[in-house]
C-alpha cells in the first residue's frame, strides 16, 4: 500500500511532463516522419519513400540549387557570427577595463538597447539601408542584425571580461604592451569559452533569422533558407507537405548539432534575455 | 603600486583618477568602442529619429520622392480609425493570456516539474522546450500548421475525433488558439530557464525543514518555493510583455493577421502590414511609423522602469584597471 503510493508519486510528475510535451513530441516526430513519406495520415505514413531529399541533388527544382540558397545562408550565419564576436568583444574589454568618459552613460544605453524592442524600428531601417545603398543585400542584412545583438554580445563579453584576473594584464602593461596587444595576446584567448558561446549563439541565430531577409531581399538569388522555405509553404501550387519537411530538417539539421553538443553553453545566453518568438 | 602587483589594491591605496589619466583612457576606449557604437547610432539611434520624423509625415507609396509634413495627423488618425479599436483588444487579450498561461504559467510547471524529478531527465525534458527557440520559425510554424491540418492528415483531428469534435483545420476553426499556443510553447522556455537556477540555488535546508514539518510537496511549492521566486516572477513577467507586445514574427507566419478581417491583427503586426508589405496595395509609411513610434515610446519607457526595478547599479560596478 505505502509503497504503492510511494510509486505514483514518483511518476506523477513525469506523467505531467509527459502530457504537457506531447505537442512537441509529435510535431517533431511528424517532422522526420514526413520527410520520409509520401504522404501522412497523423502520424502514420502510407508509403516510405526518399524522393523528398531529391532537392539534395536534382537541381532543376523550379526554384533552383538549394546549394546557392544554403551557401547564402552560411554566409549570413558566419558573417554574423564574426562580425559580433569581433565587435563585441572589443567594446566588452573598453567596458569592462577602461574608466572613460561617459562609460555610466554607455553602459546604460547598452542595457536600455538589450531590453529594446528592435523589430519595431524595421521601417525606419529600411530608409538606413537605402540610403547606404546596401538594400536587398546580404551584407546590409548582416549589418542590421549585427547591430541588433550587439547590446547582448557587449554585455556577455564584458562579463567574460570581468572574470579575468587582471594582474597578468598589469605586468604587460608595465612592460609597456599597448592596450590593444594587451587584448589580443593576453585576454582574449583567455576567455575563448565565452567567445565560442557567443559565436554559436550567433551563427545559429543568423542561420534561422527570416524577417530580416525577408523584409530586406528581394532577390530569389540572395533569399536563405528560412526565406525559400517560406515561399514553398506560401505558395499555393506547391502543397508536397513531404518535401517541405524534407527542406526544413534539412534547414534545422545543423542547428539540432550545435545544440546538442553545446547546450550548457547556449542556455546561459538564452537566460541572459533572447527576444523574438517572445 | 609596485608591491600591489600580487595583492589587488583596496581602493583607499589607488591613486584617485586623474583628469588626463581619464582623458587617455577615453581615447584608448574610443579606439575599442568606435566599431560598435557605428553601428548602434546607425541602426538604433538614427532609426529612432527616422521613426519619429516619418511618422509625422504623410509618406506612402505615391508621397514617396516629397513627403508633406503634416504633424500629429498621423497619429489622431490612428486612434480614429475603426479598426484600432480592435487591434489594442488584439493586443491585449494576446499579450495577457499568452503571458499568463505561457510565459510565466506553463514556464513555472515545467521548472517546477523538472526540478522535482532527477537531475538528468530534467534536463531532457528542458531540453526539448527549448527545442521551438532554436528551431527556424518558418519550421516550427510549418509543423503546428501541419498538426492543425485537415481531417484525413493532421494529427489534431485523430486525437479529437474520437472525442466526438468535428474534424476542421484549426488554424482557421480557432486562430487565436493556435496562436498563442505556438508563441507560448516558444515562449515559456524562457521563463522556464530563469526559474529553474532560480529554484536550485534555493537551499536544500529550506526544502528539508519543509519535509519534516510534514508539509506535502504543494505545501512546500506554495509556502516555501514561490515566495523566495518573487524577483524572478516579476523579472519575467516584465521582461516577456515587451517582448510579446513587440513580436510579430509567428504571428505573420501562422496566420498574417487572418483569417478575414483583422481577426489575429496585433499592434506590431500591424505597423509591420501598413509600412512594409503590400497589405491594401498602399505602402503607407507614416502611419505605420506612427504604430511603430507609440511601440519605440512603451519600449524605452519599459526598458527604464525595469532597469531601474532590476537593481540597474549593481550592473554598472566601475572598471577594475583604471588607474593604469
Amino acid at each position: 500500500m505505502i509503497e504503492e503510493r510511494f510509486r505514483a508519486r514518483n511518476i506523477l510528475p513525469y506523467l505531467l511532463l509527459l502530457l504537457l510535451t506531447s505537442p512537441l513530441l509529435v510535431g517533431y516526430l511528424w517532422l522526420i516522419i514526413a520527410t520520409f513519406s509520401r504522404r501522412t495520415f497523423g502520424l502514420q505514413p502510407d508509403s516510405l519513400t526518399l524522393a523528398n531529399w531529391q532537392f539534395l541533388w536534382n537541381f532543376d527544382t523550379w526554384q533552383g540549387s538549394i546549394w546557392a540558397v544554403t551557401l547564402n545562408t552560411l554566409l549570413l550565419a558566419a558573417g554574423l557570427a564574426i562580425v559580433v564576436v569581433a565587435l563585441s568583444s572589443l567594446a566588452g574589454y573598453a567596458l569592462s577595463r577602461l574608466d572613460f568618459i561617459g562609460r555610466r552613460a554607455f553602459m546604460s544605453l547598452t542595457l536600455v538597447l538589450h531590453a529594446f524592442p528592435s523589430v519595431t524600428l524595421l521601417i525606419a531601417i529600411y530608409f538606413v539601408l537605402r540610403e547606404l545603398r546596401l538594400y536587398n543585400t546580404i551584407a546590409g542584412v548582416i549589418l542590421v542584425k549585427v547591430a541588433l545583438e550587439m547590446p547582448l554580445g557587449m554585455w556577455l563579453m564584458k562579463g567574460f571580461f570581468d572574470n579575468v584576473p587582471w594582474d597578468i594584464e598589469r605586468a604587460a602593461m608595465v612592460d609597456g604592451a599597448s592596450r590593444l596587444r594587451i587584448w589580443w595576446q593576453i585576454v582574449l584567448p583567455l576567455i575563448r569559452p565565452g567567445i565560442a558561446a557567443l559565436a554559436i549563439f550567433s551563427f545559429i541565430s543568423g542561420w534561422n533569422e527570416f524577417l530580416i531577409p525577408y523584409t530586406f531581399i528581394l532577390s530569389r538569388q540572395r533569399a536563405t533558407l528560412a526565406v525559400y522555405l517560406q515561399q514553398l509553404v506560401g505558395d499555393s501550387r506547391f502543397v508536397d507537405y513531404g518535401q517541405v519537411a524534407a527542406i526544413g530538417l534539412f534547414q534545422m539539421l545543423p542547428v539540432l548539432l550545435f545544440f546538442l553538443f553545446t547546450q550548457r553553453y547556449l542556455l546561459n545566453i538564452y537566460a541572459g534575455g533572447v527576444k523574438g518568438g517572445a | 603600486m609596485a608591491e600591489s602587483t600580487v595583492h589587488p589594491p583596496s581602493k583607499a591605496l589607488v591613486a584617485q583618477p586623474t583628469l588626463s589619466h581619464r582623458l587617455r583612457a577615453s581615447a584608448t576606449a574610443l579606439l575599442f568602442l568606435l566599431p560598435a557604437a557605428a553601428l548602434v547610432i546607425t541602426f538604433f539611434i538614427v532609426p529612432v529619429i527616422i521613426t519619429l520624423y516619418i511618422s509625422m509625415t504623410d509618406m506612402s507609396t505615391s508621397t514617396f520622392s516629397d513627403p508633406n509634413f503634416i504633424g500629429l495627423q498621423n497619429y489622431s488618425r490612428m486612434f480614429r480609425s475603426g479598426a484600432m479599436g480592435k487591434i489594442v483588444r488584439n493586443t491585449v487579450f494576446y499579450v495577457g493570456t499568452t503571458l499568463a498561461l505561457f510565459n510565466v504559467g506553463m514556464a513555472l510547471v515545467i521548472a517546477l516539474l523538472t526540478t522535482h524529478i532527477p537531475r538528468r531527465s530534467g534536463a531532457f525534458f528542458r531540453a526539448l522546450w527549448l527545442l521551438p527557440r532554436i528551431t527556424p520559425s518558418v519550421v516550427y510554424i510549418m509543423i503546428w500548421k501541419y498538426l492543425a491540418a485537415d481531417a484525413p492528415f493532421g494529427v489534431f483531428n485523430q486525437v479529437l475525433q474520437p472525442l466526438g469534435i468535428a474534424p476542421e483545420n484549426w488554424v482557421l476553426a480557432a486562430p487565436w488558439t493556435m496562436v498563442i499556443l505556438v508563441n507560448g510553447f516558444i515562449g515559456a522556455s524562457f521563463g522556464m530557464i530563469i526559474f529553474t537556477s532560480a529554484i536550485e540555488s534555493i537551499p536544500e535546508s529550506y526544502l528539508h525543514a519543509s519535509r519534516v514539518d510534514g508539509a506535502t510537496a504543494l505545501q512546500t511549492i506554495r509556502y516555501v518555493i514561490l515566495p523566495l521566486l518573487r524577483w524572478p516572477l516579476l523579472f519575467v513577467m516584465t521582461y516577456q510583455t515587451l517582448s510579446l507586445m513587440t513580436s510579430f514574427e509567428q504571428i505573420l507566419l501562422l496566420t498574417d493577421g487572418g483569417p478575414g478581417y483583422y481577426t489575429t491583427e496585433t499592434w506590431a503586426l500591424q505597423a509591420y502590414h501598413r509600412a512594409l508589405s503590400n497589405y491594401f496595395g498602399n505602402v503607407n509609411f507614416g502611419l505605420g511609423a506612427a504604430l511603430a513610434a507609440v511601440l519605440v515610446l512603451i519600449g524605452v519607457i519599459l526598458a527604464i522602469v525595469y532597469l531601474r526595478v532590476f537593481r540597474f547599479g549593481e550592473l554598472v560596478q566601475e572598471p577594475k584597471i583604471e588607474t593604469l
